[in-house]
């Protein structure tokens, strides 16, 4: 086994993650940040946040490897970059090894990943260019709502009844919003409608096998989606102990592994 | 890391003399349109251009002009012209493109061809809706603005087998046009000429179908990418001699590349099948997005689709009403999942990428559940792209990258 750290870095649209792993594969140091406009810088705070977090220093890194958006632009990591489809892949089924639908919803895109037994990826699918159930949808319809993103996910449960959303437009949903507050239909349930055609946006993407993994920083940050997806699913759906991470994971994982190749 | 160098695809040397008898083509439709004495007909990429030639018109073909409109990058700028007037940007970005270069007075010819200045006017607009109802739209558009008669074929479609039925009303409304245009060019259709013209179209396409079936060998000596350029004599020039004189050439070179062992990607590790239309004005970013990932995206319905084995010199213009209903884009989707099962097997393809088009829903083959099919029947496994042909603005740069490049791993994870 390859001796040393391992560092993966996710550079998504909307936020940037990072991770540091053992050789072993254990998560010793994490950091999550909002991608801005610099992403190099971005992803320099985040390393040195993990890397303190781990207590490991950065010449004790045997690997990095960066996914995501940004990933062609950081500087310092050390092997090829990997798409976020496969490190995603790769995070999710180190957290549970067996075959696999994998949805991940991120801040600009959504996508269906399905594994075999093996963990090797069978097919995937992105969201079409369009917001819809994605993390942008909802901080649009959070920006027309002027509710704080952080209190949606509470106020969504509290709702004693749900506003459907009809249509799958970002546009149109923000019409139909502003439509129900002219009727003075209650925001808590026009909250649940939003959080309700999200999970339906996505589910509409493909066909579901067995086991399904929810990942992503929309779920891990709205708890309520994971609920509501296992009520429209009709099962249990797995959550990785940090669905937000689990990009990073993959490329910490892609990092050890490609080590270990060369050795 | 250090930037590696990037494969590149190599570089086809006959490419040359294609564009020298492209200039001429262009040069000779200029020169008919100022002449007193000739005819110019405009003509639908897979219309009945060889009854036009053999008739003595010089043939335009606008989806060439907009193809050379969206490989400039011209069109995304010119599509809102047509827009505005109530043209969707829903529908054919070719027919919003052109109408839109037309109306801004502009064209790529101009900066291609010094002394050209636009396309050349029309005596007759001639369409065949084998490939969709846009085209006579289109050139309905025109015949309204510049006075000129509009004729055309109105084609069966999403049929399996290509019955007699079929093949006769075809041929009787192609025969249906001869009268308008005998009188529009002032001759009478001359019918040793028109299978002279039959002839060397039926060698064209020949020479067409070997010179793409070069890329069954491994590694494939050429590409998709180079076959969307090098198809530019198969339909704007077939019926000439040019055109049989330059894919001899073209073939030549390539069978060199076979016998030397050379492909045109660089250490070829995965074999791709296009389905649906080029993205034009990402033509040369994504020949190096594949070719960087060792990728060969080396067949296409696309580029196949200019190859008619039906034409027949001995019965003219029945063989040209079989070979423009024998074409993908009309027929059923049996009919396209078997043709491209036979197509996955004779070129030995890793993956299929389907390039659906947001204005193109005829040349978008992924709309109907055949992606799924094909790969639960064939065990390929397949991706689709959103884009468009023409209109950028329907194109993601940065999703089709993430996706090519995800796609290819899955083909490296599944050959560990």
């Amino acid at each position: 086994m390859t001796q040393g750290f391992f560092v993966g870095l996710d550079l998504g649209a909307s936020r940037t993650k990072v991770v540091v792993i053992d050789d072993q594969g254990r998560l010793l140091g994490h950091a999550v940040k909002k991608s801005g406009i610099n992403f190099a810088a971005t992803a320099a705070i985040c390393l040195e946040a993990s890397l303190s977090q781990a207590g490991v220093k950065r010449e004790e890194i045997a690997a990095a490897v960066a996914t995501g958006y940004g990933r062609n632009n950081v500087v310092f990591i050390t092997e090829q970059s990997k798409t976020e489809i496969g490190c995603h892949a790769r995070g999710c089924f180190h957290c549970f090894p067996t075959a696999l639908t994998i949805i991940d919803i991120g801040g600009q895109d959504n996508k269906i990943i399905k594994l075999d037994a093996q963990g090797k990826r069978d097919s995937f699918k992105m969201n079409r260019k369009c917001a819809a159930g994605t993390g942008a949808f909802l901080e649009e319809m959070s920006a027309r709502l002027d509710i704080p993103l952080t209190e949606m996910n509470d106020l969504a449960r509290q709702a004693t009844e749900m506003i459907k959303l009809g249509s799958y437009c970002t546009v149109f949903s923000a019409t139909e919003v502003l439509e129900n507050i002219r009727h003075g239909k209650p925001v808590a349930a026009i909250i649940k409608g939003i959080f309700y055609s999200m999970i339906q946006r996505v589910l509409e993407m493909d066909a579901l096998t067995e086991k399904v993994v929810l990942s992503g920083g929309v779920v891990a940050h709205n708890p309520y989606l994971v609920e509501m997806a296992e009520e429209l699913i009709g099962r249990q759906v797995l959550l990785p102990e940090f669905p937000q991470l689990t990009g990073a994971l993959g490329a910490a994982l892609y990092a050890r592994e490609a080590t270990s190749c060369e050795v | 890391m250090a930037p590696e160098k990037q494969p590149q695809r190599k570089k086809i040397e006959a490419t040359g003399q294609m564009m020298q008898i492209m200039a001429d083509y262009f040069y000779d439709l200029n020169e008919a349109a100022a002449s007193p004495t000739r005819k110019v007909a405009w003509c639908t990429s897979v219309g009945p251009a060889e009854l036009l030639r053999a008739m003595g018109f010089a043939v335009h073909f606008p989806e060439n002009h907009a193809a050379m409109l969206g490989a400039t990058r011209m069109a995304t700028e010119l599509i809102p012209e047509a827009n505005t007037m109530g043209y969707s940007p829903e529908i054919c970005s070719y027919l919003t493109a052109d109408i839109g270069a037309y109306l801004k007075g502009v064209s790529p010819l101009a900066k291609a061809y010094p002394g050209i200045d636009a396309p050349p006017q029309p005596d007759v607009l001639v369409y065949n809706t084998n490939q969709c109802r846009d085209v006579q739209d289109w050139f309905s558009w025109y015949a309204r603005e510049l006075k000129v008669p509009c004729i055309g074929i109105s084609s069966p479609k999403n049929f399996t087998e290509l019955t007699d039925i079929l093949i006769d009303d075809v041929c009787q409304q192609m025969e249906a046009l001869i009268p308008t245009l005998e009188e529009i060019s002032g001759t009478k259709l001359d019918m040793a000429k028109l299978q002279e013209t039959v002839a060397r179209s039926r060698e064209c396409t020949e020479l067409w179908r070997q010179v793409l079936e070069t890329a069954a060998n491994t590694p494939a000596p050429l590409t998709f990418f180079d076959g969307t350029i090098h198809m530019g004599p198969a339909v704007v020039l077939r019926g000439t001699q040019q055109a049989v004189d330059y894919y001899q050439q073209l073939l030549a070179e390539l069978q060199q590349r076979i016998a030397a062992g050379e492909g045109a990607i660089e250490g070829e590790q995965h074999r791709i099948y296009w389905e649906g239309m080029p993205v034009w004005g990402r033509l040369r970013q994504h020949s190096e997005l594949f070719a960087g990932l060792q990728a060969s995206v080396l067949v296409s319905t696309y580029c196949s689709s200019w190859i008619f084995p039906d034409f027949d010199a001995a019965d003219p213009i029945r063989s040209m009403a079989k070979a423009y209903l024998s074409l993908f884009i009309v027929r059923s989707d049996a009919y396209k999942e078997a043709y491209i099962t036979q197509m996955l097997k004779k070129f030995k393809i890793d993956g299929i990428i389907y390039h659906d088009a947001k204005t193109c829903p005829c040349n978008s083959n992924s709309r109907y559940g055949l992606p799924q099919r094909l790969e639960q029947q064939t065990g390929i496994p397949s991706l689709v792209i959103s884009g468009d042909l023409n209109d950028l603005r329907c194109v993601s740069d940065e999703q089709t990258r993430t996706n090519v490049e995800a796609f290819i791993e899955q083909l490296e994870e599944k050959r560990c």
